[in-house]
């Protein structure tokens, strides 16, 4: 019985484990900095376009609430932490949370609204929200500056230390770090039994009511976790670019955001941070050789993707880098401790 | 001694169709009591009102003396009126471990721990183990569902309801879609049930219910048509004439 038990732990806390191309990963996001210097503005851009990512796959991947509005909650952290470093308060662990707080609670207000009706309901209700903010935004121009954008944001060092450079370093790796440990925090919510229970309420939302479940608590809850993570997303832009403009509440950015979520995988968390790669990437390109038709060959990929399926494209690069692995005499990943 | 579960003229009418007709039900404490009758008579509209999934029009209900009438469905599974569900309810990517991992952390009030690792208690993955063994899935625990065989899908079915540690089971045909020789897996842990779980039984196979069965219920258009031992209920003329008249049908 005890071996039983042991297996069983062993099988059920599986997925929770740190993997070796998790280490690489990371590792060669901070390799970058050196390898491509001049780059560092757009990597800063990747990164918090991965977190604004991974906030929607929380929601979408793990409770499968579906959202075309999740730039709302974006343009409120922005906004929010613009607003801070304007008025004299230019921390930016201050604005980050100024940010995270805002979207949360306006989440929560309006998370009520999505428990009931199906993902097309929800799609209308969220795309509504975002809609709202962002003429809201432009009515009181004389806060948010309207269509002008929001001047004179005073953005001070992190941690009075490292001053925002031109060239976008300390941007890459402050935005870098904060995804980071907000990656780390998303992994024990998502494998906890909180974050099960997630999984539950999506795979079956009667029967998890049936097993003593309250869906519509998980679903409040994790919308609002969901949200702060996007808003963190959108003070980071803000505080990176100094700049902001009615575009961070823009559709075309829950779109692009959603776009990026579905090229990465939904459901795995590194999935926001892939699709903001390959996307960036490929737009960074593409526009230089088609400027005007980028769009298009995205649009492909796009497609291709959707119907050649995920589960093949991820199983093929896992077992490629597990060979690779396995070639240098390392152990495999299931061997390392829970994280 | 108060019973198990008793409902008090219960009503629900889906606009002008009356699906439960003043249903007033008396299940005794550690009883197996199956709930009979053809189609259409309102046996799962009973459930769906006993578990919270649906309003009554009027009439209360009470759960081991206390009254679970305004509770919704999740808080009703906590002071143990659980249910299974005539097709399959199951969460089809997650493995019976993990289901039954959540069920259990859910009854000892951590399912809602945001920063534990899911299967680090291991006083839940114990009991986790323990029940999927006495539910013959101890060898598939990794497997997800959806790769289970039907019938071992339909002994997780009642497994996720008992990991909730129900005071009164409600089994909504247990056996329904069960090939012939699987079926006496499913009937032999039925009987191994621990005797203070009180069982109500919604079923269509007579035989399973008359070997089953200690009380009977027979529901005919919504109403109770009659109720008694299985000898009185196997010889009443009026339940004969409901099954037969259905057959005739057939």
């Amino acid at each position: 019985m005890n071996a039983s038990i042991e297996t069983a732990i062993s099988a059920m806390t599986r997925s929770a484990r740190w993997s070796h191309w998790e280490s690489l990963f990371w590792v060669l996001s901070l390799a970058v900095l050196w390898l491509f210097p001049t780059k560092a503005l757009l990597f800063s851009q990747i990164a918090i376009m991965g977190l604004f990512a991974l906030s929607l796959d929380l929601i979408l991947g793990y409770a499968g609430i579906v959202s075309l509005g999740h730039a709302a909650f974006f343009g409120l952290g922005a906004y929010s932490a613009g607003l801070l470093a304007k008025h004299g308060l230019g921390d930016p662990l201050l604005g980050l949370l100024g940010g995270a707080v805002a979207a949360a609670l306006i989440s929560f207000i309006t998370s009520f609204l999505l428990l009931r009706g199906s993902d097309l309901t929800r799609l209308m209700v969220t795309l509504g929200i975002a809609l709202m903010l962002f003429e809201a935004a432009n009515r009181f121009a004389s806060i948010t500056g309207g269509a002008d954008g929001l001047q004179g944001m005073m953005v001070k060092p992190v941690l009075g230390l490292f001053a925002f450079d031109l060239f976008g370093r300390t941007a890459y790796l402050y935005s870098l770090v904060v995804l980071f440990l907000l990656l780390l925090l998303a992994r024990r919510i998502v494998h906890s039994p909180f974050g099960l229970s997630l999984r539950a309420v999506k795979a079956n939302r009667l029967r998890a009511g049936a097993i003593g479940i309250s869906p519509a608590t998980r679903l409040i809850a994790i919308y609002t976790v969901s949200a702060a993570y996007a808003g963190v997303a959108g003070a980071l832009s803000a505080q990176t670019t100094q700049l902001v403009s009615l575009d961070v509440l823009d559709f075309h950015r829950s779109a692009d955001v959603m776009l990026v979520l579905v090229i990465g995988g939904v459901g795995w968390l590194y999935g926001g941070i892939i699709g903001a790669i390959i996307f960036s990437l490929m737009q960074d390109w593409l526009a230089g050789i088609t400027p005007q038709y980028w769009e298009f060959w995205i649009g492909l990929v796009l497609v291709s993707l959707v119907l050649v399926g995920h589960g093949r494209l991820q199983s093929f690069l896992k077992s490629g880098i597990g060979l690779v692995f396995n070639r240098l005499g390392l152990a495999s990943a299931d061997q390392r401790s829970v994280s | 001694m108060t019973a198990a579960l008793i409902t008090y003229d219960l009503v629900k009418n889906f606009g002008g169709l009356t699906a439960t007709d003043h249903v007033s039900l008396t299940i005794a404490k550690g009883a197996r009591h199956a709930l009979i009758g053809p189609n259409g008579a309102g046996k799962t509209t009973l459930i769906n009102l006993l578990t919270g999934v649906l309003q009554p029009t009027s009439g209360r209900i009470s759960l081991m003396g206390e009254d679970v009438s305004d509770i919704p469905q999740h808080l009703r599974v906590k002071r143990g009126l659980v249910r299974t569900f005539q097709i399959n309810q199951l969460f089809a990517d997650l493995t019976p471990l993990q289901s039954l991992g959540l069920a259990i952390s859910e009854r000892h009030g951590h399912g809602s721990d945001w920063w534990r690792v899911a299967g680090t208690d291991r006083s839940v993955i114990a009991e986790a183990v323990e029940t999927l063994t006495r539910f013959g899935l101890a060898d598939t625990l990794d497997t997800p569902t959806h790769f289970l065989p039907y019938g071992k899908q339909r002994l997780l079915e009642i497994a996720l309801a008992f990991a909730c540690n129900p005071k009164v089971l409600l089994l909504d045909e247990p056996a329904a879609g069960v090939p012939e020789e699987e079926r006496h897996d499913i009937i032999r842990i039925l009987k191994s049930l621990p005797a203070d779980v009180t069982i109500v039984l919604i079923e269509h196979d007579m035989e399973l219910v008359f070997s089953y069965a200690d009380r009977i219920t027979v529901l005919v258009n919504g109403g109770i048509l009659t109720e008694g031992s299985v000898t009185e209920i196997a010889q009443d003329e009026r339940v004969r004439t409901v099954y037969l008249g259905e057959d005739r049908h057939d």
